[in-house]
């Protein structure tokens, strides 16, 4: 049996261990609902952009643009976002191991995809693997806004343009609600499926034309979906780490209280073994 | 005189929404001005001021990097990837950024750095027209 004071010493490291996981465990949940109110900001102009899309790219079938169309596909990219830090439970593995199996399923050799890589830790986990990473955004901050990812947005867009990949499938943690989030492949370029969210389409005039306004509209268009997902992702990942942490401060409690009953049986132990001796030592005597 | 309703959202969320009676914005074709009842229309807009009238003679800029432009019957929305009022433009930062991007233009001979500082450059100098109230 532990001595009692190796078990004490037990007790206070799991202790510091719970407080510790405690404040991470806040820390996260207020960072949550101010990823949610982003999450919320950004709507307003993403059902706005969508409508817009929906109106010109469905209402004149006869409007092209390269973002538009389906190529022969040669080459997928995957965009993958992940967090920079762990200790967030499944959050990372979970869509690590959905692209990993994904690729491996659909590609014999690495010249047929193309891997973008949002976050430190899905970064490392490619090229721990051997797999290239074309790409890589590490320290995006909590709060991203718009400027602070527009880099990375952009160059996705733009090797799409330039025919690095055909396709580009993005993975990310869709966010349910505090307690689920999902692994969600979506696909976004090219853009084929863009729904129109259910209001009429209005019919619009064209300033200059249907094509120019494809072409800067189309482009925003991808970015924003992109942008959506990273700020998807990001509020998944705090309600991830939120979770994670309350079970690490819930599984600390239980551990000091199976700890403690463990101390007090052995400090009784060692009372009653005390007593013995005296006694023992009392009788010898006599 | 007959108002209408205007918005402008970013992926930060929306910039503006009031009341105005005019709307006027540098469209990539050209100066566009919309009143109260305009046809629907879609335009892109070039990185420049909007200039939204509120009536007695009151009127308000709004910095724009790009995007477009929607006219709907009773609405008016403009979509741009940054947006900013000309009373919460930072100057300090928009001179600093402007700087930065004089600098790369010098230095850099790659055509992608060359076409992205320029960009930069018109985004900082239009952010400080916008602040000092010039259009």
């Amino acid at each position: 049996m532990a001595s009692l004071r190796d078990i004490k010493t037990r007790i206070t490291s799991t202790k510091k261990t719970s407080q510790i996981t405690r404040a991470m465990q806040m820390v996260s949940a207020s960072k949550l609902s101010r990823a949610e109110a982003n999450a919320k900001g950004f709507v307003p102009y993403m059902d706005k952009i969508q409508e817009v899309v929906a109106s010109i790219a469905l209402g004149s079938k006869d409007v092209t643009h390269p973002m538009l169309q389906t190529r022969p596909v040669k080459k997928t990219g995957y965009l993958v976002i992940t967090s920079d830090r762990g200790l967030a439970g499944a959050y990372n593995s979970s869509i690590l191991r959905n692209v990993h199996k994904k690729i491996q399923e659909r590609h014999t050799s690495k010249d047929d995809y193309v891997i973008i890589a949002v976050g430190r830790m899905g970064r490392d986990f490619f090229r721990n693997r051997g797999m290239e990473v074309a790409e890589d955004v590490t320290g995006l901050p909590d709060q991203p806004n718009f400027a602070d990812v527009k880099e990375i947005v952009r160059k996705t867009v733009d090797l799409f343009s330039e025919g690095a990949y055909d396709e580009l499938y993005m993975y990310y943690n869709h966010f349910v609600n505090a307690i689920q989030q999902d692994v969600t492949e979506k696909k976004v370029l090219p853009l084929t499926d863009i729904e129109s969210s259910g209001g009429r389409l209005s019919s619009y005039e064209f300033e200059p034309s249907a094509e120019e306004i494809l072409e800067v509209l189309l482009p925003q268009y991808a970015e924003s979906l992109i942008y959506g997902a990273l700020l998807d992702g990001k509020a998944s990942e705090h309600a991830a780490r939120m979770t994670a942490m309350q079970n690490a401060t819930d599984n600390a409690k239980e551990l000091i209280g199976s700890l403690t009953l463990q101390y007090n049986r052995a400090r009784q132990a060692a009372i009653t073994q005390e007593i013995t001796e005296i006694v023992g030592g009392a009788a010898a005597l006599e | 005189m007959k108002t209408f309703n205007v918005n402008i959202v970013t992926p930060d969320g929306p910039v503006v929404d009031t009341n105005v009676e005019l709307v006027s914005a540098k469209a990539k074709s050209g100066e566009l001005g919309i009143m109260a009842g305009h046809v629907p229309m879609v335009a892109p807009l070039q990185i420049g001021a909007v200039r939204l009238v509120l009536g007695d003679n009151k009127s308000e800029l709004v910095a724009i990097s790009g995007g477009f432009l929607e006219v709907r019957p009773d609405q008016v929305t403009i979509l741009a990837q940054a947006a900013e009022k000309a009373e919460n433009i930072d100057a300090a930062r928009a001179k600093e950024a402007k700087m930065r991007a004089e600098r790369l233009l010098q230095g850099k001979q790659d055509q992608v750095d060359l076409k992205r500082a320029e960009l930069a450059l018109k985004r900082a100098t239009n952010r400080l027209n916008v602040h000092e109230g010039k259009l």
